[in-house]
């Protein structure tokens, strides 16, 4: 019974999201402020219906109601409650919901905290949304129903893949989804503009937000993945240029580049066409990604289970808003002017720099990920694209962008300056040279240029961190006034600042682990010892074990290093019961920065067991690069200038009505 | 272009590295021809696996792959030759670095020619813009105010 309600809730998501649509829509090309009124209210009428809808799945799957076809098939009572609750979405339907829930609340959220907007550019930015969520409820409804009840209900489920049963889909998927599906909102922004044909700088100061929420989960939630992925399928590797992966990472490539243009349209005036298609680009990448996880065109390690049917009719959506968004972009573009006059040696040249680097990276990725599907339609034959391609490709067109990335904020609007930026810079220079010689000296083994590598990552912290000292003029003054300026900077400043240290950081994460990581392999049996980055294991013993879903062989290693007991690893290889599906547990210890990763191979039956040992250093640095390039987004975010609403407050805008009862 | 592509291979291979299911009892006792093994590995596609090399797969089938790469190591073969053979065994569906060639033309330079052709329409859209902008440019009050001064100051020496 309780299904059905949520059942019933989608449905009537669905009605709403229709009504949304239309009404607003049409209350906005009329004037009419009664029917662009009702925008809000739907909105987040709209939210609190698929939550109702999204809550009850999510009690089908605590209660292993076995009678909702979805629960079986992906649920088991034996499962930890936390995996019962994650498992909601570790499955095409129940994930589709969630990525429909996301969009919702993002639409709640314009219509909530949008109280500034204008009213029309608001109706419209709410229609449009309701567009996007029209479509995906009435896919979920057609093609994906997780309501389906079964008849009789059966008395066990069939369990969730058990490369899912971790922690990390419980944090994955949901913060990658408020990255892929927030983009949705600048995405609606641009249409709406174009409808409109208006676009000002007031335009950005409200999409900057939006954008920049998006990234920032986009950002934590890929980097979440590339953890999950390094230790729990068993070998270390944190990005694998697997389609899947690809299919969130050119969102990001083409949203970093919306981040940084949408600036120039904000200060300058410049730059709105191109933005206004990088937000459509942005999203439709997003829809793209949803098209190649869910289609099954595509093998990558993310596949759901596929069905015709669900591809044509996502094919059909993304057809449908992506040639209509750029129809509409090519008709109405030229109402929109460029303003705004620079030389080519400033910042709006340095950001249109680096958005030429960044599409270059995203039609990459793309042209790399898609290629072999396109080539196989035409010739019939099969060909594979893989990590050699992106390295060789995507590599070399990122290094120069990496580069001069810390000269952006030192230059000038309109007309810069190189050379005094580059006087400026001396000190990054010179703490990147002496990392170079530092690593070159003392780290013998590891590749020609991987101090390079080294000196690129250190030259982005140190360039960020030089930018505000000199913008608080540091060296020049006493302390105190140094202090006192660097705590005046606008937090956007340290956001920024952030962002590209971070950058930097992820640079030397991942140049360390490739250049200087160390892996060994041995046959061992207890007592037996390997070693490597200067630690000494010790096989102590090997036992079986048994849980309440699987069973397990688990070793126990002594860690020693230079005769001191540092630590005990057990890495352990899984079979879970209900699905006889093997899985390898590794066990890692960290070290500051960098970790000791071992992983346990096949056990023969006299007790001798492969062991992989690696040692990676500043290997956490990837991840920690990420989690800074958030916390710069958040800083940005908390900025006064950009706080919705702040500057608008005054001009009073007629109460809108709460939401209906 | 070969060396250059060795360079950037050697400085930032960003696979993640180190993958590797290779077995010790498969391990060659040559390292020299063992480390060209892996290498070969790496770019090399199991055929029954989602998306993973030859050497990061735990499959039956991907060991079978590297022993055969091994073995064709052994005896001899140069890299070419050992990926001539997985070719010709496997089709190229086999190789995670597609070849260069007529049919991957397009693959291999389109992200340089997206580069370049970006390049050429940002030089493109600011010429067009500096003419607009001298033909329409006028000026705002505060320069307005600026030159009435000037011209007011010359007026009056």
């Amino acid at each position: 019974m309780i299904s059905e309600i949520g059942h019933y809730a989608l449905i009537l998501a669905l009605v709403l999201a229709a009504v949304q649509s239309v009404v607003p829509f049409w209350g906005a090309r009329k004037g009419d402020v009664a029917l662009m009124q009702t925008a809000s209210p739907l909105s987040l009428m709209q939210f609190l219906l698929v939550a109702i809808s999204f809550g009850i799945l999510v009690h089908a799957y605590m209660v292993s109601d076995f009678s909702i076809r979805n629960v079986y098939e992906n649920s088991h009572t034996d499962k930890p409650l936390i995996y019962k609750i994650s498992g909601t979405w570790g499955n095409h339907e129940g994930s589709m919901l969630l990525w429909i829930l996301i969009l919702v609340l993002f639409g709640a959220m314009v219509a909530a905290f949008g109280k500034n907007l204008p009213m029309r550019l608001k109706a419209n930015v709410l229609a449009v949304q309701a567009w996007i969520s029209f479509a995906f409820l009435w896919f979920i409804l057609q093609t994906s129903n997780p309501f389906w009840r079964l008849d009789p209900a059966p008395l066990q489920g069939q369990d969730l893949n058990p490369l899912l049963q971790d922690i990390g889909l419980a944090i994955h998927p949901p913060l990658l989804y408020l990255g892929y599906v927030g983009f949705s909102i600048t995405f609606s922004f641009a249409v709406a503009a174009l409808i409109e044909g208006r676009l000002d700088s007031a335009w950005a100061r409200w999409v900057r937000p939006w954008a920049l929420l998006a990234w920032m989960f986009l950002t934590i939630g890929i980097s979440m993945g590339s953890y999950w992925a390094y230790y729990e399928l068993g070998w270390g590797g944190w990005w694998f240029w697997d389609p899947v992966e690809n299919a969130s990472f050119m969102p990001w490539l083409a949203g970093t580049a919306l981040l940084h243009s949408a600036i120039v349209v904000e200060k300058r005036n410049a730059l709105r066409v191109w933005t206004v298609l990088l937000a459509i680009l942005t999203f439709s990448l997003s829809l793209l990604g949803t098209f190649i996880v869910r289609s099954g065109l595509l093998t990558s390690v993310h596949s759901f289970a596929v069905d015709p049917e669900r591809g044509v009719f996502i094919l059909a959506i993304l057809a449908v808003f992506i040639v209509g968004s750029l129809t509409l972009f090519v008709l109405r573009a030229s109402s929109l002017t460029e303003g705004g006059v620079f030389a080519p040696v400033s910042r709006e040249g340095a950001l249109i720099l680096n958005n030429l680097f960044l599409s270059a990276a995203t039609a990459t990725v793309f042209i790399g990920t898609l290629y072999p599907m396109f080539y196989e339609a035409i010739s019939g034959e099969k060909i594979s694209v893989g990590p050699p391609f992106f390295n060789l490709t995507f590599v070399p067109l990122v290094i120069p962008l990496l580069f001069a990335i810390p000269y952006g904020p030192f230059l000038a609007w309109k007309r810069g300056d190189l050379i005094a930026v580059t006087q400026r810079l001396m000190a990054a220079y010179g703490v990147a040279l002496a990392a170079i010689f530092i690593v070159y000296i003392f780290v013998a083994d590891g590749p020609v240029l991987a101090p390079l590598g080294i000196g690129l990552g250190v030259w982005l912290v140190a360039g960020a961190f030089s930018e505000l000292l000199w913008r608080a003029k540091a060296f020049q003054s006493s302390f105190q006034e140094t202090w006192r300026r660097l705590s005046n900077l606008p937090r956007a400043s340290y956001g920024a600042a952030l962002g590209h240290a971070g950058m930097g950081l992820t640079v030397l994460g991942a140049v360390a682990v490739t250049a200087y990581g160390t892996e060994v392999l041995k046959d061992m049996k207890t007592g037996d010892t390997i070693e490597t980055g200067g630690y000494v294991m010790t096989f102590k013993e090997i036992r079986p074990e048994r849980a309440n879903n699987y069973v397990q062989d688990i070793a126990v290693f002594d860690v020693t290093k230079e005769g001191r007991f540092i630590t005990e690893l057990a890495p352990a290889k899984r079979v879970y019961v209900a699905r006889q599906f093997p899985t390898t547990e590794a066990a890692i210890h960290t070290n500051w920065f960098s970790q000791l990763f071992l992983s346990l191979g096949d056990v023969k039956a006299d007790g001798t067991a492969v062991v992989r040992a690696y040692y990676k250093p500043w290997v956490t640095l990837i991840w920690i690069g990420t989690i800074v390039m958030f916390v710069g987004g958040c800083l940005s975010l908390a900025d006064r200038r950009l706080r919705i609403g702040v500057p608008q407050k005054k001009r009073a805008v007629p109460a809108l009505p709460e939401a209906a009862e | 272009m070969r060396f250059l592509s060795a360079l950037t291979l050697m400085m930032f291979v960003f696979t993640g590295g180190f993958a590797n299911a290779v077995n010790p009892d498969e391990v060659l006792d040559n390292p020299a021809l063992e480390q060209r093994a892996r290498a070969l590995s790496a770019d090399l596609r199991c055929l029954v696996c989602q998306n993973q090399s030859i050497d990061d797969s735990d499959a039956d089938f991907a060991r079978d792959m590297r022993v055969i790469v091994r073995e064709r190591l052994v005896a001899g073969d140069s890299d070419e030759q050992v990926i001539e053979f997985m070719v010709a065994r496997y089709g190229e569906f086999v190789l995670l670095k597609p070849r260069f060639a007529a049919h991957t033309i397009f693959l291999w330079v389109s992200p340089f020619v997206v580069f370049l052709a970006g390049l050429l329409l940002i030089i493109y859209w600011k010429r067009s813009q500096s003419r607009v902008n001298l033909a329409t440019q006028t000026l705002n009050d505060e320069e307005e105010a600026a030159l009435k001064a000037l011209v007011d100051k010359e007026k009056q020496s």
